[in-house]
């Protein structure tokens, strides 16, 4: 009587295209481990994340000063024009850590997943993570893994967190914004939100918006490069939920500034405007999530638009506006009339509307 | 965007301001009453008061049905959504209105209610086809513009039999609150409110014409411009309504000729009127209780409306004993005169329903105007 | 009040619906108020709904007359 002798630790490979999540894959055991291996592993694998440890043993530059940002992802739908909730995780927190003028290192990545969500679903998000990770040069280097009862998760929520490196004496942050200095945008406005709404029940309309979710860290690289004193940059923010609008109140409030912008000067695809027209919608105050605004000294405003201007993600930047004194830290803009009008904090959500 | 953009041109709009600041008379005070929320909101965005002369003053109107909604109204969908279980659908407008208990739409929806945001009345049918095994209620607002939608919906309704679908109609009308104002103490007696002219809805006159407006000409004597929303429309209506003011005219005239006929859209109004009957009064926020400007689902359809259906009897709730929105609505007060304006009552917080809509009077304020209160630098 | 937008018709399709194109957007809607629009007719579009029509000669005497006030006021001293 022969005895097949029993592998060693095999385990049935995971069936991605037809599985999915259950509260296994998040107690620590077996087939969690098969997951991050046959999964995550194998789709960021990187040297840092073949150690294996519960953290990473990272080499960090001496000189120069961490940055450190994190971002929650809970967008839905996961999946949208342009992109999914794996990439735009990518994106976001690079950019984040890119906003300060650093060079993004590092990637951490924690995932919540819903019992139930397709494997196929999450392999196809983790895998365009993994491109997203790759194409901008920063590894994801850690994760984890938890999952949550079916109804008590959105399919899947990400965490991502970076680290990165900003030079000595580098001093780009919301508060140095200044009076006299100019605004620029480094691109159309709104397409993010709208590629996103275009999804959402009951507003279908077919529309060639894609999102503009995009690693920005390269672009800013390249500003920094252009400027023989990198300081002349004095504020680098993405324009993400609440649009150009809301972020360009944050940075006036922050740096007790008051900004005036030119509305015909506001880079907007006619897509997305008509699309904004639908809904009830205005531009201004929708998300992006492959824009950057910079506000700079106005002496090497030229020099800053033009090398946006010679990086792909750059092409189609702008000047805006300029910053000015005002106590009452005011966006106001001139309205295509020659009319002027306060440019306000957004209230609540945007929403369409029949008014 | 054609008939948009070409309706929006800068140059044209300096034009349109020239002829008004050379044909006001410097010694006349012009004051005209925008009655739609959606010219209170054109002019808020494209800054057009800064581009009139000083004695020229909008008054905003009533014309925004999310403000007018009373609380006692949002309170009985609120109430069906979380104690009947009913999916009840909405459009956004209507999702912050403040109503009783703190409550709101929104809020309800963060107590489990299931309240969906649909963009069109067909969506909530859809819903309910979709969602056989649960009782799908659509919250139907809006003036003369978004009323025929409505009739469709329920007439579709009732010919595809949909048994788990019902309306709860809010629906109002637009020359019933005009008359109601003009007829206000403050109007006719007090003259506190004066009234030289109406800049008349846009979109309600494409469904129910000129024609109706034309009443108000010959017995108020106001004259009556209908005018279309985008800034050069309403520049050009101001400019129709100051010439008719000099010229001692009061007549209808139609500025939005592109789109709007005397006669309107009759076979919407035959829609309209197969589906819905006059209630004999309903209550305004704002206004009190106004006779036959609100419209209830005639008998024949009473198997989809929601108000036989859930035995539903309206409460009135008074509004909070600062909120000005009553006065405001009536062009009494303005935005700044009331107690809690800017203060409790801001958009994050709106005490009213002034403060919820993009188009009512506070909202307007507060996100455009409210600087104009303070000296702005300008840059 | 109420949000209504000027959109070309593009599309007749069954059960008196239509696709629309605004500045390349596109959208499903019912036709069910306007029912003799035509392809290549601008109609307002209202909640998902037809409304109205433009008539483009109007549209035309409309924007004329801005265009006179612009005359006009150039020709003043």
């Amino acid at each position: 009587m022969t005895m097949t002798t029993p592998k060693k630790n095999y385990l049935r490979p995971i069936d991605f295209k037809h599985g999915h999540i259950d509260m296994t894959h998040g107690a620590g055991g077996r087939a969690a481990a098969q997951l991050v291996d046959e999964l995550f592993a194998r789709a960021f694998d990187n040297e840092y994340l073949r150690q294996g440890h519960d953290g990473a043993l990272l080499p960090f530059p001496t000189g120069g000063r961490l940055v450190m940002a994190t971002d929650g992802h809970v967008i839905s739908p996961l999946f949208f024009p342009g992109g999914d909730i794996g990439c735009l995780s990518v994106h976001g927190t690079v950019n984040d850590v890119a906003m300060s003028g650093a060079k993004p290192l590092y990637l951490a990545a924690s995932f919540i997943l819903e019992e139930g969500f397709a494997l196929a679903d999450l392999k196809r998000i983790v895998e365009s993570m993994a491109a997203a990770a790759r194409d901008a040069g920063v590894p994801i280097v850690t994760g984890d893994t938890k999952v949550v009862e079916k109804g008590k998760g959105d399919g899947v929520f990400i965490s991502t967190t970076g680290v990165g490196v900003a030079p000595d004496g580098l001093c780009i942050d919301g508060r140095q914004a200044r009076a006299g200095d100019v605004i620029l945008v480094s691109g159309t406005v709104g397409e993010h939100g709208v590629a996103v709404m275009s999804l959402r029940e009951s507003l279908e309309f077919e529309t060639a918006i894609q999102s503009d979710t995009a690693a920005l860290h390269t672009l800013v690289q390249a500003m920094l490069q252009a400027l023989n004193d990198p300081n002349a940059l004095h504020v680098l923010r993405d324009p993400t939920r609440g649009g150009l609008a809301t972020t360009l109140n944050e940075i006036a409030t922050q740096s007790q500034v008051g900004i005036t912008i030119e509305e015909a000067a506001i880079p907007v695809l006619p897509q997305v405007e008509a699309a904004c027209e639908l809904l009830g919608l205005d531009p201004l105050y929708v998300a992006n999530e492959g824009k950057l605004i910079a506000i700079c000294a106005p002496e090497v405003a030229d020099q800053l638009l033009a090398a946006m201007r010679a990086h792909p993600l750059g092409r189609g930047a702008e000047r805006i506006g300029t910053v000015t004194q005002d106590a009452h830290c005011f966006v106001q803009m001139n309205t295509r009339f020659g009319g002027r009008r306060v440019v306000d904090w957004l209230s609540g959500e945007q929403l369409p509307r029949i008014c | 965007m054609k008939y948009i953009d070409e309706f929006r041109d800068g140059d044209g709009a300096r034009h349109i301001a020239a002829n008004i600041a050379a044909e006001v008379r410097p010694d006349v005070a012009y004051n005209f009453m925008e009655f739609c929320g959606g010219h209170t909101h054109a002019i808020s965005r494209y800054g057009i008061a800064d581009m009139l002369p000083a004695n020229v003053r909008m008054i905003h109107g009533p014309g925004c049905p999310v403000c007018v909604l009373p609380i006692g109204r949002v309170d009985l969908a609120i109430r069906l959504a979380l104690e009947q279980g009913v999916m009840l659908c909405t459009y956004g407008d209507t999702m912050r209105v403040p109503a009783s208990d703190g409550l709101s739409l929104i809020k309800a929806k963060a107590r489990g209610a299931d309240i969906r945001m649909v963009y069109s009345a067909a969506d909530a049918l859809k819903l309910a086809e979709q969602n056989p095994e649960r009782e799908v209620v659509f919250f139907a607002i809006g003036f003369e513009t978004t009323t025929p939608p409505t009739a469709l919906v329920i007439r579709d309704a009732a010919a595809r039999a949909v048994k788990n679908f019902s309306v709860l109609c809010c629906h109002v009308l637009t020359p019933s609150a005009i008359t109601h104002i003009l007829e206000s103490a403050e109007v006719r007696q007090l003259g506190t409110v004066p009234i030289d002219g109406f800049i008349g809805p846009a979109h309600v006159s494409i469904i129910i014409g000129s024609q109706p407006y034309e009443h108000f000409a010959e017995e108020y004597r106001k004259p009556v411009v209908i005018t279309g929303f985008e800034p050069l429309d309403v520049m050009q209506g101001i400019l129709m309504l100051v010439r008719q003011v000099n010229a001692g005219r009061a007549v209808v005239e139609n500025e939005f000729s592109r789109v709007v006929t005397r006669d309107g859209n009759l076979a919407a109004q035959n829609l309209v009127s197969q589906v819905f009957e006059l209630r004999e009064s309903f209550e305004w926020r704002g206004l009190g209780e106004v006779p036959y400007s609100a419209l209830k689902i005639r008998p024949a359809f009473a198997e989809w409306d929601a108000e036989r259906k859930f035995d539903l009897h309206y409460a009135s709730v008074p509004d909070h004993k600062q909120c000005e929105c009553g006065a405001i609505l009536r062009g009494v007060k303005r935005p700044a005169d009331c107690k809690l304006f800017g203060t409790v009552c801001t958009p994050e917080s709106p005490m009213g329903s002034c403060m919820v809509s993009n188009e009512g009077a506070c909202a307007a304020h507060y996100s455009y105007g409210r600087f104009r209160d303070i000296a702005v630098v300008a840059a | 009040m109420c949000l209504a937008i000027p959109a070309r018709v593009v599309e007749l399709l069954p059960a008196l619906r239509a696709v629309v194109d605004l500045a390349g957007v596109r959208k499903e809607v019912s036709i069910d108020l306007v029912d003799d629009a035509q392809v290549g007719d601008y109609v307002i579009i209202h909640v998902g709904y037809a409304i109205g029509k433009i008539d483009p000669e109007e549209a035309q005497r409309t924007l004329a007359l801005f265009a006179e006030l612009a005359q006009s006021e150039e020709a003043q001293p």
